[in-house]
């Protein structure tokens, strides 16, 4: 039976355990003349999870389990004297060839006498194992229908068992967030750790050098893996947006919640804010085909070489792009500020701009700086636009109108193509992603710390 | 003596009137930068908009052939085409129509369009100009002519006006949008066809007609003029849906869980922590995840749509729990109360009352969250999704592409002048998209506002 036929079967089964219970309790109402605990709805519903949940939870758990048993019994089987001859690799390209034989299909070559009685074998394992499951998950149904339709009573809780699955049910929605997370962790650092077995860290981490020469699995010519002309790169770029968005972002907060008559607020802010919904590819083609031919013409005019692509293109986009995100943040900080404080400063005689200045910046700042570190981290891990306006030039300067790259742009271009996990040149991209994780999360965690501390100040 | 007083008294006045004047003058810059601020802000929309807008536009508008095609019987040597015959297996029909339209396809249907194309053009063009004749046309359309005739087998030995698309080159040529005086070594068409293109264009029998291509048809290497979004788009769907289906009831799940049920204990902050955490995550990292683990570990294939969608869920996760449990806190605490105090029991209290008045905020800070995986491009990139695919995907297992993607592969295109204009029309059908979903989210949001 096909995986969906059983799921949809065991589906319609619940359905009907969900009538069964309801009519179940309302008779054994009837019967004894006296309240049930719970309302009848409660009762189908646990009835139902009776019989389904532990024939779901076995599925998954045999789904998961079940290829791996049939894989390692097939090579079990398979003649000792091969299965040694054999590495890794070409274990798991012939045990792959068995699969594609034991499902009816050829394979290139035709297969041998050996892998065809394998193949043989899988398929036979296949049956007994498909039938051993529809066969255990029949009875768990059963037995759980029987359970729980004999302990239908009025004193059965069945309420608040259904709730504790609910509560269950919704914890483990909220762990997906932790797994997430040490997903992250665990495939960057294996991948990367993989990566420092062919480059020593000190030779990725202090090399000066960028030159991973081509993506060419066992060549023996390796490559020069130093991250310092792409941090480089990255701090130039994200240097640039910050010096665009960080001036821009600010005095629109200001403007906004301090001068700003009502009507221009309701049009700016809304219209502001669209910047922040644009896709970053969009911003990475309008750099492209606007703002790089634009400063590269104003280059020529006042006499500087500046590249269409280039660190400054690059940058400059990006600091429009996060001009929202600094300017909502600042805004929102801003307007924490008590207005006592506000109050007394202008009651001492100080214009608005001195209130603004000297009062409520200074009383903001922390608040103010916790959002630009935010924006700083978001700069940091900006991919699109680099790819396409920074030019990718992986080499140490520091003139912002000559093309650099960045980490994140050296993450794409060793990934794409072709992903052969084992050469030192895509597994750099793990260790270069890693290293961003942790700079972009260090630099989360102290902004913050910092607009924490800061709330609590004023609450 | 009374006389220094008043002169310190009338002195201290003049300093403080003066400080006044450029205390005052400083406000006013202060304001002004203020405003000049906001004015930047909004000016750079508009030139980002006007830009892509008055590039992208006229690419929705392709030079169009329009001209009558002899469906010569000479040429055109096929069979019947096969109707299914009663008794007859769904199998063994599909293998005789599939033989018919092998020999379809071998037929010379340049030709035809030769032919018409030299009628048009009132010249018998001899064998070594014919490269300069076919340049006038996408080189896809010859499959287009194909499947107008297997439609409709009973064209055979008629004259038809049909509709063919020019090629890439010669749309940049009418529209002007490459320089007309460059020497003919710099041009990517020949002056003979440059002529023809012109004539063509002056007899009305080149168009700029609505480029239903660009909708219909999938991204296309061999013919640029016929290149169209419809694979990407359906990638996306599928994408999309999958996002839906997982991060909305998971992400509502996981807030409804933290916002009413959590007890405050360590790991009820470490999930906090982790999930502000998340939010600001680099997406490229996500990609990287959704390389190593979906594709390295459980070896889910390369450039399918369900991979793509699982990242992006993961990636959207935490922006649809933060909002949602800001629309749970902005719940007032009386209706919570009033419930458990009629004998409603906690879950009762959520799934009945809460929930139900959530909606709207969930809603909305769902839809956002979807529209920002929607013009997510980086984490793709990873998993393959760059991979240049030729049909239009039937069910999220197969190879596929997303409409950012396109953006990206189109920007990248050697065919400058043809792919700045086409890849511009594509950023405003994936902005078309994303604004109409910002837009619902507005309107929902307003509809459903209440205020405690």
């Amino acid at each position: 039976m096909s995986n969906i036929a059983l799921i949809a079967t065991l589906l319609v089964i619940m359905a009907l355990a969900y009538h069964l219970g309801l009519t179940r309790s309302r008779a054994v109402a009837a019967e004894n003349d006296v309240r049930m605990h719970s309302r009848p709805g409660y009762y189908g519903v646990l009835v139902a999870l009776w019989c389904g949940l532990p024939a779901l939870v076995l599925f998954l758990l045999w789904s998961f389990l079940a290829p791996q048993l049939i894989e390692m019994l097939v090579t079990h089987q398979l003649p000792h004297e091969l299965v040694a001859s054999m590495s890794g690799r070409e274990l798991e390209t012939t045990l792959r060839r068995i699969s594609v034989l034991a499902e009816g299909r050829g394979v290139a070559g035709g297969g041998s006498a050996q892998e065809l009685a394998a193949a043989n074998h899988m398929a036979r394992l296949h049956t007994y194992e498909n039938l051993s499951l529809v066969a255990l998950m029949a009875v768990l149904v059963v037995a759980g229908l029987t359970y729980a339709k004999r302990h239908i009573s009025p004193q059965w809780r069945a309420r608040n068992q259904v709730e504790r699955v609910i509560t269950f049910a919704l914890a483990a929605c909220s762990a997906v967030a932790i797994f997430t997370t040490v997903g992250i962790v665990l495939s960057m650092l294996g991948e990367a750790l993989k990566f420092f077995s062919f480059i020593s860290p000190a030779e990725f981490f202090l090399g000066t050098t960028w030159n991973p020469r081509f993506n060419t699995a066992g060549s023996s010519a390796q490559g020069e893996f130093g991250l310092l002309p792409l941090l480089w790169g990255t701090m130039m770029v994200s240097a640039i947006a910050l010096l665009v968005a960080i001036p821009i972002g600010l005095m629109t907060a200001i403007y906004m919640a301090e001068y700003a008559p009502r009507w221009l607020r309701n049009i700016a802010k809304p219209v502001i804010e669209v910047l922040a919904g644009i896709p970053t590819i969009v911003y990475g083609f309008f750099a492209l085909i606007v703002i790089g031919p634009f400063l590269s013409s104003v280059g020529d005019v006042i006499g500087i070489n500046i590249r269409t692509t280039s660190a400054l293109t690059a940058g400059l986009v990006m600091g429009i792009m996060i001009i929202p995100f600094v300017s909502s943040l600042s805004d929102d900080i801003i307007t924490q500020v008590p207005k006592s404080l506000r109050d007394g400063a202008l009651g001492l005689g100080a214009t608005k701009s001195e209130t603004i200045r000297q009062v409520v910046l200074p009383a903001a700042l922390p608040g103010i700086v916790g959002a630009f570190l935010l924006a700083a981290s978001r700069a940091i891990g900006e991919t699109m636009i680099v790819v396409l306006a920074a030019g990718n030039n992986p080499v140490l300067h520091g003139n912002p109108f000559e093309a650099v790259s960045t980490i994140t742009v050296t993450i794409v271009n060793q990934l794409t193509g072709d992903m052969d996990f084992a050469s030192p040149q895509s597994l750099v991209a793990f260790a270069l992603g890693l290293t961003l994780f942790v700079i972009t999360l260090g630099l989360n965690v102290i902004a913050l710390v910092v607009v924490r501390k800061y709330r609590q100040q004023y609450e | 003596m009374s006389i220094t007083i008043e002169q310190r008294r009338q002195h201290r006045l003049m300093t403080i009137e003066k400080s006044l004047a450029k205390r005052h003058r400083k406000e006013t810059r202060f304001r002004r930068v203020g405003l000049a601020a906001v004015t930047t802000g909004m000016a750079l929309v508009i030139i980002l908009f006007a830009s892509i807008l008055a590039r992208g536009v006229p690419a929705f508008w392709q030079s169009t052939v329009y001209t009558d095609v002899y469906f010569d019987p000479e040429v055109i040597q096929l069979d019947e085409k096969p109707r299914r015959e009663d008794g007859e297996t769904q199998l063994a029909f599909d293998e005789r129509y599939g033989a018919w339209l092998t020999q379809a396809s071998l037929i010379n249907w340049q030709s035809l369009i030769d032919n018409a194309m030299e009628d048009a053009l009132g010249v018998d063009v001899e064998s070594r100009q014919l490269r300069d004749l076919r340049a006038l046309l996408a080189s896809g359309e010859r499959f287009a002519l194909r499947d107008q005739f297997i439609e409709k087998p009973s064209l055979l030995g008629q004259t038809v006006e049909v509709k063919l698309l020019a090629s890439a080159n010669v749309d940049v040529w009418i529209k002007g949008n490459i320089d007309r005086s460059l020497p003919d070594a710099r041009q990517q068409l020949s002056p003979q066809t440059r002529e023809w293109a012109d004539r063509l264009s002056d007899e009305g029998i080149i168009e700029n007609a609505f480029s239903t291509s660009l909708f219909l048809n999938t991204d296309s290497r061999s013919s640029p003029a016929s290149a169209g979004l419809a694979g990407a788009f359906m990638g996306s769907l599928f994408m999309m849906m999958v996002v839906i289906l997982l991060s909305v009831p998971i992400g509502v799940a996981s807030a409804v869980y933290l916002e009413e049920f959590a007890p405050q204990n360590r790991l009820t902050d470490l999930i906090e922590i982790n999930i502000n955490n998340l939010a600001a995550v680099p997406s490229i990292v996500f990609g990287l995840l959704g390389a190593s683990i979906f594709i390295g570990y459980f070896g889910l294939p390369l450039s399918a749509p369900v991979v793509g969608g699982l990242v992006l869920t993961l990636m959207t996760l935490p922006t649809i729990i933060i909002t949602t449990r800001a629309s749970l806190r902005s719940i007032p605490p009386s209706i919570r109360q009033a419930a458990l105090g009629i004998g409603a029991s906690k879950v009762q209290t959520v799934f009945h009352h809460v929930l139900p008045l959530a909606l709207p905020g969930i809603l909305t800070g769902s839809i956002l969250g979807i529209a920002q995986a929607l013009g997510e491009t980086a984490p793709l990139l990873l998993i393959g999704m760059n991979a240049f695919v030729a049909n239009v995907p039937g069910t999220p297992l197969e190879q596929s592409t997303a409409l950012p993607v396109q953006i990206y592969l189109w920007q990248g295109n050697e065919l400058r002048n043809f792919f700045e204009a086409r890849t511009s029309a594509a950023i405003i059908v994936l902005l078309g998209l994303m604004l109409s979903l910002n837009a619902l989210a507005i309107w929902l949001r307003k509809k459903f506002e209440t205020r405690w």
